[in-house]
């Protein structure tokens, strides 16, 4: 969209740089308030309509990926890195919690929940380290070397005393049970998730929102400019890992017992990247869609048979990155700009009449935001 | 001590020498296309569960197989490439190779699943546990045999590049897209090719890995993690570099798990990666700049 804006530049008409219609912006941002508090309320009450406990079971796995993959696509989608290595994290996490737990001799309920923020902190203990090593690289390095740190935590999960290798960690049993079992864990989930909106949202609005983005555009011109690359895209990846090791303890404590297969699964990243790359990745929303699709169909396909799955997954992650390659919130948000676009100016020259605007100059509306 | 040191050594050589066939095919795709074939791992494993059912239904040798495995692996190599990273373009093109054939890997993975279970299997002929006497150490016939493949196997690929036609459009495409289009090279044409190419030496590797390792159709997770190790420690997109990544890669992990422990050996082999990537960003033998890719 943005080479349309230059061609009608070069061909000499008056490009507006405006969010486009006529819709004032005030009341475009009253209806997204009105949308987050309904999205908001659907949240909060969601498990109290439908208590069914098989549904409610997809909805906190739902919500753990909602919340992997917005904090995931904070750091690759703003700064075009695209680590596959969050499952470190995810494991982290979950070991955090289940090894905690069991040294205190913690007995299962409410407090167990406690350990979910310091498994938080255990992941960007990680982090750093990690960050540092493979920052160094870039593209298909970076990419790589992520892979390998992740092989080196599995491996070190399967073989390290702590973690009791294959034979896995129970972690404390709740109380509660029956059908109000998954409450709480979808309580806390909702937390997290909403925190994570939160600063994502935080992120793309942000000066640091904007460095990174620099970075993802070009990263040499961004150091040219005073962007201090390194620090940047260190703090953007520590921030996306800290959701991510808190799931990640929510998950073991749900699940009950963890084994380095489940935690440290390299399934993990391929999944939250599909779900930010389906719904569009850099956006806030996208995100969000995507898992708010992907993860309920996972959850059937997983039940019925998991060769299934895999192929379905697959083509179906084919299919989107052939056909909508920039994701459904990005090319959905363009239709309706340019639609917008076209209602507003029907034709070059009744539009300048119709607008008042510059003498024969088209009005054209670039929607440069379109994509949330 | 010392002779188990050594005996680690030969077979850590040999090893690394079908290691080196296979990383062969990944660097050179990624040399020529700037992409990379998540999907190499898994399309290994193919090519040994094909070796391992002419071998079981057919009851063909599997040397013989590979003439049938490996055309076969060429054409699918092609259809993927013609189907699927044809069709990617733009800036994020290098993300969504890995993310494409990350989806094809997972589609075969399943296909083989349905198909074989995820029960391991392994390749067997008279020569995989039959061995011989050498220096008084003991040699697998499997490993020798599959060394001298892959070493064949490298010098045609070596003649293909650098004594055809066709090798210097190869060549000439690695070395600059546009350039080579200019000149008259349909870039297009060789990428499928060399990423049919690049698949079809792979085959010959799955053959002796399937013979030398117990696998299933997970196997290539771990196939494609040490392989893209040994293409990154090499420079990515040297051939030269990925040969001596794979052979002292492959040493290292066998002397190790033989002075401290299998189960670390694994872990010092991506400890590596790590530690040389940290000191030295464009790996052991690379000459153009990784940071800058």
């Amino acid at each position: 969209m943005s080479e349309r804006v230059v061609a009608a530049a070069e061909e000499g008409q008056v490009v507006e740089l405006r969010r486009s219609g006529r819709r004032p912006r005030a009341v475009a941002n009253g209806v997204r308030a009105a949308a987050i508090l309904v999205a908001l309320v659907v949240l909060a009450v969601f498990p109290l309509v439908f208590s069914n406990p098989a549904v409610t079971t997809i909805a906190f796995f739902t919500l753990v990926f909602m919340t992997s993959t917005t904090a995931w696509n904070g750091f690759a989608g703003y700064s075009g890195y695209i680590p596959l290595g969050h499952a470190v994290f995810f494991g982290t996490g979950a070991y955090t919690l289940a090894i905690v737990a069991q040294d205190l001799h913690m007995p299962g309920g409410y407090g167990v929940f406690w350990l979910v923020p310091l498994a938080g902190a255990a992941a960007l203990v990680v982090a750093i380290p990690f960050g540092l090593i493979a920052l160094r690289t870039r593209r298909h390095t970076f990419v790589v070397i992520t892979i390998a740190i992740f092989f080196i935590f599995q491996l070190l999960s399967f073989n390290l005393g702590i973690t009791q290798g294959s034979s896995g960690i129970q972690t404390p049993t709740p109380p509660w049970f029956g059908g109000a079992f998954n409450i709480p864990f979808y309580y806390v989930g909702a937390v997290i998730l909403v925190l994570s909106i939160a600063v994502s949202w935080f992120i793309r609005r942000s000066r640091f929102g904007l460095q990174t983005l620099a970075i993802r555009d070009d990263e040499d011109r961004a150091r040219g400019l005073g962007v201090q690359v390194g620090r940047v895209k260190l703090v953007g990846y520590v921030i996306s890992a800290i959701p991510v090791g808190m799931v990640g303890a929510l998950y073991a404590y749900f699940i009950g017992q963890i084994f380095p297969q489940s935690a440290f699964d390299p399934l993990f990243d391929i999944t939250i990247a599909l779900m930010a790359f389906l719904g569009g990745l850099g956006t806030v929303s996208g995100p969000l869609l995507g898992a708010l699709v992907l993860e309920p169909l996972q959850q059937y396909f997983t039940v019925s048979d998991p060769s299934y799955y895999l192929i379905a997954y697959g083509a179906l992650f084919l299919i989107v990155i052939l056909a909508l390659p920039r994701g459904v919130v990005p090319t959905v948000g363009a239709w309706i700009g340019n639609r917008r676009a076209r209602r507003a100016a029907p034709s070059p020259a009744a539009a300048g009449e119709a607008s008042g605007g510059a003498p024969g100059g088209t009005r054209y509306a670039a929607t440069v935001r379109s994509g949330e | 001590m010392a002779s188990s040191i050594l005996k680690a050594v030969i077979d850590g050589v040999l090893t690394g020498g079908v290691y080196a066939l296979m990383a062969a095919g990944l660097t050179l795709i990624f040399g020529v296309m700037d992409i990379i074939n998540i999907a190499q791992g898994v399309l290994v494993v193919l090519a040994a569960y094909l070796s391992y059912v002419l071998s079981t239904q057919l009851g063909i040798d599997l040397f013989v197989g590979l003439l049938i495995t490996v055309p076969t692996l060429f054409v699918v190599g092609v259809v993927v490439e013609w189907a699927f990273i044809r069709r990617l373009a733009g800036r994020e093109r290098t993300a969504m190779s890995i993310l494409v054939t990350y989806a094809v890997a997972i589609i075969i993975e399943g296909l083989l699943i349905r198909q074989f279970s995820t029960d391991y299997v392994q390749l067997n002929a008279w020569y995989v546990d039959r061995s011989f006497r050498l220096l008084g150490l003991y040699l697998p016939y499997i490993y020798v045999f599959g060394f001298a493949l892959a070493a064949a196997l490298l010098a045609a690929l070596y003649m293909v590049l650098y004594r055809t036609r066709f090798g210097r459009s190869v060549r000439a495409a690695m070395q600059d897209r546009s350039a080579a289009r200019l000149v008259g090279v349909n870039v297009e044409r060789v990428a499928t090719l060399t990423f049919g190419l690049g698949v079809a030496v792979t085959a010959a590797g799955g053959m002796v890995f399937g013979a030398t390792n117990a696998f299933n159709p997970n196997s290539g997770y771990d196939l494609i993690s040490r392989l893209l190790t040994i293409v990154i420690l090499g420079g990515m997109g040297s051939i030269g570099g990925a040969l001596g990544a794979a052979v002292f890669m492959l040493t290292l992990e066998d002397v190790v798990s033989v002075v401290w422990s299998p189960t670390w050996s694994t872990l010092v082999f991506f400890a590596a990666l790590v530690i040389v990537l940290s000191v030295k960003p464009t790996g052991l033998f690379g000459r153009a700049a990784a940071r800058a890719q």
